[in-house]
């Protein structure tokens, strides 16, 4: 069954089409990956679907229910996750804080009582230490390094316990070590049953990973399916390699 | 966990003794000239309070919140002139009535106003504060215009006429560092300070971020529309100039900056130096603006020497100056327990 299912969306800036008629879905329990060379609109659907920019055309279902015209907030709210490029986290607050803003709470109450509840702490600890930097918890966000910061969005973004996770270049700008690490995470939150989508460049990452891949070109998917097939796709090469 | 006892304990008794002092100071001392002093220097503290909760937990600088201010105290007095109030505690009790007010104003302003971001947020708020005042101008026939608005003259007096007051501004200072304190614990400021780090971010990962600006915003107002309404009834006469007044805005701003932007103690900080410095030069210079060159130079030197305000600054000093001495030094690296 497919988890997310984005039909015909279109997106221009001005006179450029960055989204052209792009119809994808993404199957639950899946890693998929969405790939293809830069400009192709990539981080434009993440936008589109995470409610970031309006769309111009199409509409985007998730579990079968429209989430068209809905706020990143709201969107987050039904269990659609997102990082983003170059790991945008908040820098004067703790790797703990990061990690308690995403939790969802419930009424109005919660939201005026304390921000560090005991069993929310608990959870953003476990999770720091799945992601092996508890030992920077009472580090402010600013102070860490880049690849600190990479595992701490991803973390946070677990917070809200999301059943899709929209990861753009998850693997952008990391070492080979923590590359693995990356990697070895999400497939193991994958295995907890968390779906996830990836922009990602580097293709030995994605051809590792993902389940399924699809190619986007000029705003357009050109190909999908087994990453091995995909990979073998002419116009796929045709794509990368120039035409 | 010894040292974090013996803190908790300094700090109980820091806050009792400081309380006390505040409590008890128009028994120390009685004088109009320095019970004077103490409500302006309280209303500052509440009204950079106020101001922190939206301009340091947010980031979002707004250098109009004069209008809120000049706009509790017309509410106050019109309210007391049309029910016909005299003079007299009673109209301490219609003070909520007028932050009530400010409230639904500060929600419509904030509607406009917090579409905007940034240096557009600065000017937005600044052109709502000139409208303001341009209104409480024009509309002779509701606020007086230029001829200014005249409160009921309370039947003490004496010694004791400031006294009243003074615990008035203590209380909504009071409740203003109670609000704050609260705000900055909770999960809402925890998204307050979301937003003021990266709001695209915090949008991302479900923070309602108009919402909360708005609440913020709005909470902000009310406390800064008390104060007014509480100062119109002290200076029993207001003019639109004079309390919709741009320096009143930036004097709180400038006040939470020299103290500690988005931190509790940092605008008590800050107008516990600036207000009594600013009263002290106007007594002794004659009712110049010698004072506004003070605050420029002021400005110039929490952004060259303090650019984070006093209080973060001194407690990183002391931090380290903590972890150099002797064992009760901290750990240098703790996992924490929850």
């Amino acid at each position: 069954m497919s988890l997310l299912q984005i039909e015909n969306l279109g997106k221009r800036f001005g006179g450029v089409v960055a989204v052209d008629d792009c119809s994808l879905s993404v199957e639950e329990g899946s890693i998929t990956g969405l790939i293809g060379p830069n400009g192709s609109g990539k981080t434009t659907v993440f936008n589109l679907v995470t409610g970031f920019i309006p769309k111009d055309t199409g509409s985007v279902r998730f579990k079968s229910k429209s989430i068209d015209g809905l706020g990143p907030d709201r969107i987050y709210g039904l269990g659609i996750g997102r990082t983003f490029q170059l790991a945008r986290i908040f820098p004067r607050l703790t790797a703990l804080e990061n990690m308690l803003v995403p939790v969802r709470r419930k009424g109005l109450r919660a939201l005026f009582s304390r921000a560090d509840w005991g069993h929310e702490k608990l959870r953003a600890m476990e999770m720091l230490e799945f992601l092996e930097i508890s030992h920077v918890s009472n580090t402010l966000g600013g102070a860490l390094s880049y690849g600190q910061r990479k595992l701490l969005e991803l973390g946070a973004v677990m917070m809200a316990e999301p059943e899709l996770v929209l990861l753009d270049e998850p693997a952008g700008g990391v070492n080979p070590a923590l590359l693995e690490r990356i990697g070895d995470r999400i497939r193991r939150l994958n295995a907890r049953g968390i779906t996830f989508l990836l922009v990602e460049h580097n293709m030995g990452f994605v051809m590792n990973l993902c389940s399924d891949v699809v190619v986007l070109h000029r705003g357009r998917p050109i190909a999908s399916g087994d990453p091995e097939i995909v990979r073998r796709d002419p116009a796929v090469l045709d794509a990368y390699l120039g035409a | 966990m010894k040292v974090a006892r013996r803190t908790a304990v300094l700090r109980i008794v820091g806050l009792t003794a400081v309380l006390g002092v505040a409590l008890a100071l128009p028994l120390i001392a009685p004088d109009p000239a320095t019970t004077n002093i103490a409500v302006f220097t309280v209303m500052y503290i509440g009204l950079a309070t106020a101001w922190n909760i939206m301009g340091g937990y947010t980031g979002y600088i707004s250098l109009g919140h004069a209008a809120f201010f000049g706009f509790g105290a017309y509410t106050l007095g019109l309210l007391l002139g049309h029910l016909g109030i005299a003079g007299g505690y009673t109209a301490f009790l219609l003070v909520p009535v007028a932050g009530l007010a400010t409230a639904v104003l500060a929600v419509g302003i904030g509607w406009f106003a917090l579409r905007t971001r940034a240096a557009t947020f600065v000017i937005v708020t600044i052109a709502f504060m000139f409208m303001l005042q341009l209104l409480a101008e024009n509309l002779v026939g509701l606020t007086g215009g230029g001829a200014g608005l005249s409160f009921p003259v309370p039947p003490w007096g004496g010694d004791y006429f400031n006294t009243p007051y003074y615990y008035a501004m203590l209380g909504l200072a009071g409740l203003g560092l109670g609000i704050s304190w609260w705000i900055r614990r909770s999960k809402f400021g925890l998204g307050l300070l979301a937003i003021r780090d990266d709001e695209d971010k915090a949008l991302a990962v479900g923070v309602p971020t108009r919402a909360f600006k708005l609440t913020a915003f709005v909470v902000s107002a009310t406390l800064v529309g008390m104060i007014g309404a509480v100062y119109g009834y002290y200076v029993t006469y207001i003019y639109p100039q004079f309390v919709v007044d741009p320096l009143i805005g930036i004097s709180m701003v400038l006040m939470v900056f020299l103290g500690g932007l988005g931190t509790l103690s940092g605008p008590v900080v800050g107008a516990l130096i600036l207000e009594p410095a600013q009263l002290s030069l106007a007594y002794n210079f004659g009712a110049t603006r010698l004072y506004l060159v003070l605050y420029a130079a002021v400005f110039l030197l929490v952004i060259l020497l303090l650019p984070r305000g006093i209080v973060p600054s001194v407690t990183d000093l002391l931090t380290r100056w903590r972890s150099r001495t002797g064992p009760s030094a901290p750990a240098p690296v703790k996992v924490l327990t929850p």
